[in-house]
Parts: C-alpha cells; sequence; structure tokens
C-alpha cells in the first residue's frame, strides 16, 4: 500500500510539473470546429433531441442526474406521452435517466465503460459534442472500423451511422465526405438532428439554466430599485457630514 | 471610549429598554461599538472592503447550512448529491451558486480589504493587533476554502486537494507518514472527504467567527485608521468627540448599505448569469467524479490560491540537502506568513502611502503586480519562461517586504497634516 501512496503522490506531481506543459492546448484537438449557438427556447428542438437520444444513447449513456418527468415538463411534453415515446426501460417518470447497460461488460466490450452524459455539455462544451457527433469517419485500422476527427481513436461505434450514412476522410483535402444515399437522412436533415442532440445536451448540463437567466434580470431590477432608494438615502445622510 | 465602559456611567434608556439594560448592556454596547463609536470622516470606498468581507461571511455561513441539508459527504453519493441540489431540491441551484460565487467574492473582497491596509498603513501602530488577527482570519480563510473546494468531489476537487496534501510529505523525516495521517488513507479517500466536511462546516467556521469577533473588538478599541494615516482621537472636542470622527450609527452603516447594494448588483451578475466565470470560479474537469485513476490535464487550483500556488511551484531546485518541493512548501507557507510581520518592518515616519516617498510607492506597486502575474502564471502550464517569470515574481514579491526596513528608512517623506484631509 505504501508503493501505491508512493505512485499517487509521483502521479500527482508528474501532472504538476511534467504533465502541465501538455495541459489543454494538448487535449485540445485541431480538427476545425464548426460553430454551434445552443437555443433553449427551441422547445421542438429539444424534444427531437430528446427522442433522439432515448433512441440512439441511452442504451449506453445514462444521464443519471436527470429524471425523465423534470426533463419532460421543462421541454413542454405531457408525462404520459414522454412515457410511451422515451421511457423504453419499464421506469417512473419520476425516476433518473439511468442506462441499463451493466458498466463491466461495457468496459469489456469497448475498452472504457461509456461515460454518463448528464454533465457532458459542462464538462467539454456543446460545440465540442456538436462536432464530435458529426465527425465519425469510416477507418479499416481501428477495431470498430471507425475513427473520429474531433475524438481521435475513441472507443465509441458510430451510432448514428444508419442516419447519417457512410462517411469517409480524404486525405489530400482533410476533408469529411459522405456517400451520397447511404443513410437515411440527407446531410441538411443530419446537420439538424446533430443539433438537436447536442442542444438536448446542453440542456441536460443544466436543466435551471433558463430560470436562472430569468429569475436573474428580476433581481437586477429589483437592485437598482432598492439601490435608487440607498443612494437617496445615503446623499441625505452625507449632507450632515462637513 | 473605553473610558465610558470604566466610568461604569449609567446609560439613558427607559421603559423596556431600560429594564434589559440593567440586565445586558444593550444599549452600552450599541453606543459603544455602533452610535457612539466614531469612525474618520474621510475614508474613502477603499474601506468598504472589511464590511463586504462580513457580509459574504454570512452569505457563506447561510447558504452553507442551507447546502449541507442536502450534501452527503461520502465518496460515492457527494458528487451526486451536488447534482441533486443543482436540479432536484428546490432553488438549489441559486444556493449553490450563492455559495461557490460567494467563495470567489470573499478572497476577492479580503485582497482589496488587506490592499488598503497596505496602502494606508493600517497595520502600523496601535492596530499591529487588528492587522495580526486579520492574518490570522486570512489564514484560516485560505484553509477553509481548501477544504470546501474538496467537497464537491470532481476530477478537480479530487487532483488538487491530492497535490496539496502531498506537499506535507515534503516536510523532512515524518513528512509520508503525516502525510498519511491528514488523509487518513494511503490515498485521498472517503476518510479525507468526511474530515474536510466536519472541518469544512463545523470547526473552521467557528474559528473564523471567533476571529472575525476579537478583529472587530481590537478595532472598536484602537478605532480605524484612515487615508491619511493619522489618529482622528488627537484631536476631540469638549465632549471627547474625535472632531473628524462621524459616527457609525447611522452615517457609515447607511454608507455601507448603499455600497452592499452595488457590491450585490455585480455579486448578482455573476451568480445568475455566469457562475462559472468562464471556468475560474467553477472548474470544467469539476464536471466529472473524482476518479483516482484518471489525472486531469491541467491541475490549477482556484484563481484565489494561483499566485501562492505560482510561488509553490517557482522553487525547482534542491538546497542544503532538502528537495525542491519542500522549498516550495516554505516559499509558499513564508508568502502567506511575511505580512504578519509589516508592522514591525515598516520604519516610515508616517504611514499612508499619501505621505510617504517614491519607494514605498514603487515597492506596492510592484508587489501588486508581482501578485496579479504570480496569480496568471499559477494558471499556466509550468513551461520552462513561466517558471522563470514566477522565480522573478516571487523574488519581486518578498522584495516588499524584505527590503521595506532599508526603503521606508531612506525615502524622502512628506509631513503628516494635523487634521484629515
Amino acid at each position: 500500500m505504501k508503493r501505491l501512496a508512493r505512485l499517487f503522490v509521483s502521479l500527482a506531481m508528474i501532472g504538476l510539473f511534467v504533465g502541465a506543459p501538455f495541459s489543454w492546448s494538448a487535449a485540445k484537438n485541431d480538427w476545425p470546429m464548426e460553430a454551434f449557438e445552443p437555443d433553449l427556447t427551441n422547445l421542438p428542438s429539444l424534444q427531437n433531441g430528446f427522442k433522439l437520444y432515448a433512441n440512439y444513447c441511452l442504451g449506453c449513456h445514462g444521464l443519471q442526474y436527470q429524471r425523465y418527468g423534470r426533463t419532460a415538463d421543462d421541454l413542454g411534453i405531457p408525462r404520459e406521452l414522454a412515457l410511451e415515446t422515451v421511457v423504453f426501460t419499464g421506469q417512473k417518470i419520476g425516476e433518473l435517466m439511468t442506462t441499463s447497460m451493466d458498466p463491466e461488460q461495457a468496459k469489456a466490450w469497448f475498452g472504457a465503460t461509456p461515460p454518463d452524459l448528464t454533465l457532458e455539455a459542462r464538462l467539454r462544451s456543446p460545440e465540442w459534442i456538436y462536432n464530435y457527433l458529426k465527425t465519425f469517419y469510416v477507418d479499416d485500422s481501428r477495431p470498430l472500423g471507425v475513427n473520429n476527427g474531433v475524438y481521435p481513436n475513441v472507443g465509441m461505434p458510430n451510432v448514428l451511422l444508419g442516419l447519417q450514412g457512410v462517411q469517409r476522410y480524404d486525405q489530400a483535402s482533410g476533408k469529411l465526405f459522405v456517400e451520397e444515399g447511404s443513410g437515411s437522412l440527407t446531410p441538411e436533415e443530419f446537420d439538424v438532428a446533430i443539433y438537436d442532440l447536442s442542444n438536448f445536451l446542453y440542456y441536460v448540463g443544466e436543466p435551471s439554466r433558463l430560470e436562472r437567466q430569468r429569475l436573474g434580470i428580476y433581481v437586477l431590477l429589483f437592485l437598482v430599485i432598492l439601490g435608487t432608494f440607498t443612494f437617496l438615502l445615503n446623499r441625505e445622510f452625507e449632507k450632515d457630514v462637513h | 471610549m473605553a473610558e465610558n465602559q470604566l466610568n461604569q456611567k449609567p446609560v439613558e434608556s427607559s421603559g423596556l429598554m431600560s429594564w434589559i439594560d440593567a440586565r445586558f448592556p444593550a444599549t452600552e454596547t450599541f453606543e459603544y461599538h455602533m452610535s457612539k463609536y466614531y469612525a474618520p470622516k474621510n475614508v474613502n470606498w477603499l474601506y468598504l472592503f472589511g464590511w463586504l468581507a462580513t457580509f459574504v461571511l454570512v452569505n457563506q455561513l447561510i447558504t452553507g447550512i442551507w447546502l449541507t441539508m442536502n450534501y452527503v459527504p461520502s465518496g460515492d453519493a457527494a458528487f451526486a448529491s451536488v447534482e441533486y441540489i443543482m436540479r432536484d431540491v428546490e432553488f438549489g441551484w441559486l444556493i449553490r451558486y450563492l455559495h461557490s460565487t460567494g467563495a470567489s467574492a470573499f478572497f476577492l473582497v479580503v485582497f482589496l480589504h488587506m490592499f488598503r491596509a497596505l496602502a494606508y498603513g493600517s497595520y502600523r501602530g496601535p492596530r499591529e493587533l487588528v492587522w495580526l488577527i486579520g492574518m490570522a482570519i486570512f489564514a484560516v480563510l485560505m484553509i477553509e476554502g481548501f477544504f470546501g473546494y474538496l467537497l464537491p468531489w470532481g476530477n478537480m476537487s479530487y487532483w488538487g486537494a491530492q497535490v496539496i496534501v502531498s506537499l506535507v510529505g515534503a516536510v523532512p523525516v515524518v513528512g509520508p507518514d503525516l502525510m498519511e495521517w491528514v488523509r487518513g488513507d494511503f490515498l485521498m479517500s472517503d476518510v479525507a472527504l468526511n474530515r474536510f466536511f466536519a472541518l469544512h462546516v463545523v470547526a473552521l467556521p467557528i474559528v473564523l467567527l471567533g476571529l472575525v469577533f476579537v478583529h472587530f473588538v481590537s478595532l472598536h478599541h484602537v478605532g480605524s485608521n484612515n487615508p491619511d494615516g493619522i489618529e482622528i482621537k488627537k484631536n476631540k472636542d469638549e465632549n471627547g468627540v474625535p472632531l473628524d470622527g462621524i459616527p457609525f450609527f447611522p452615517y457609515i452603516v447607511v454608507h455601507d448599505v448603499d455600497a452592499t447594494v452595488r457590491f450585490l448588483f455585480v455579486f448578482c451578475l455573476v451568480v445568475f448569469f455566469a457562475p462559472e466565470m468562464g471556468g475560474y470560479f467553477i472548474e470544467k474537469p469539476n464536471f466529472e467524479v473524482a476518479n483516482p485513476l484518471k489525472t486531469p490535464d491541467h491541475i490549477a487550483p482556484v484563481w484565489y490560491f494561483t499566485p501562492y500556488y505560482a510561488m509553490l511551484r517557482a522553487a525547482t531546485f534542491p538546497l542544503f540537502g532538502m528537495d525542491a518541493k519542500f522549498w516550495g512548501l516554505v516559499t509558499m507557507g513564508a508568502a502567506v506568513i511575511i505580512p504578519a510581520a509589516l508592522p514591525w518592518l515598516d520604519r516610515s515616519p508616517v504611514k499612508s502611502m499619501r505621505y510617504k516617498g517614491w519607494p514605498s510607492r514603487i515597492a506596492l506597486g510592484a508587489l501588486c503586480v508581482s501578485f496579479i502575474v504570480l496569480g496568471w502564471l499559477g494558471l499556466q502550464p509550468a513551461t520552462k519562461t513561466y517558471t522563470m517569470l514566477a522565480q522573478l515574481f516571487t523574488l519581486l514579491y518578498f522584495a516588499y517586504f524584505v527590503l521595506m526596513p532599508w526603503y521606508t528608512r531612506v525615502e524622502q517623506t512628506k509631513p503628516e497634516p494635523e487634521r484629515v484631509t
């Protein structure tokens, strides 16, 4: 155990002194990122993102801190409808959106347990998610036959292949292109789907965001009014000081 | 006004108040600390930060108590309980952001409060004890902030604590055993989390409140300093009231209340519109649960620790048979403690920067610049250039203190005025 302790300390020190120069700049990928502007007021987009997540992602990636009921309420989906369309696990509407996949088995299959994605948009960024989901391409050198532009050598299979179609990477131009007609969605429709999915994950990262901003405006307005009175009161008292 | 207390003059009150005053010094205390406590009339905006620090302390206590109601101090549940607060507790997100933003605000106002003391010589006699107690508050506050930062049990919490606790291992001879004793385990675990929790929510707040109380008591005994650095008690009217003083209540209180609203406006801008503050108040890697097997790419403490962290990293070479890590620890400790010596380092005949000479002004400016640059460097990866810069600015930081007896004695000062300006 002593050696283990020493190992941890050394690891920490390595992170401190040696690993530091590689820092965020190394974690960032050189892949040219497309801009992504989330919109939490676009309920149809969030609803579609929720549906896509439940159908394509939740099997492996849980949202273990977020509840079905709250999500349905925030996104303007009647709870009965949500139970029918997005709860496939027989859970109750008030339950957390956990995944049914066994983490140990998943680790054996993919090399790493698929991470929970509740906070992914806050850990990385919604822009990262958007670009990551769009840049899977065929790579026969990888165990699952796919690689990713934003996250090279990722262990995740291309789950959205059926929607997007076969995407290849052109070494010469450094660009990705989709084989026409190989997916069930057109490139434009696919972009919209990924936008909705990323937008949904942005919402899940902090479901109270809109309420926070809405309340913030009232709080600031109140402080302006209160501040006017305290300012005038203070000015009155300052007249006494010579 | 200690005279009043010693005189045991009966205070004037009637009705219920006289009944209370006969049994509890209510009116006497109010007069001593409020309505007959005279503050210099020339105090400026820099004098607001002491009060604002108290205000933020109260915010931390109240939001902290509410957070404790739903927080679970255990390695398995801490992270999830924070997300539970953020999502399922009514206004839990607000309470949490008030607390996390409050932590940063606390250090900001305390740094400005300390700057004020440096600029106007508030640490000089007869206020040495006010200053020393303040330094103790600052040290406890840093430890409190450090313990609190582990509690969300995010990956940056975990590794930040791991790095800092491992510093204890640099202590000669007993280091490794001491480190194990502090952690209560061979690595950061439940045990450390639970004791950090106990210290953060019970022990240190009690110490902090006690210290703040004696900070006030000693301050009200000697009276506030002012931008001119002269004693208003030297010039009193026939009733013993300082000619340049104004009663704390209502004048200063009304002034402070007005300033608090302005402060709250800025504070709420952050709480409601930028609670992460671009990753400076809540760091991105902390949105991932603590993982002993996954070191974040770049471990950086929260911004208010980074000047000291940069000084810790600036020690890169062994000396006198001790390794660099030990000297880093010594440098960091010295950087925190050395301001406590200020009352005895400053040999100037005047207190305030208004009447000190250029060497003092340049020295204080250099201190501020080096503190800010070190703060920035502490956030950056330790490249060769940055480490050299950190070493340079660490020297500059210490030069302010070490050279003070010399430059405050040789410089040309201006005469202090008889009355405040």
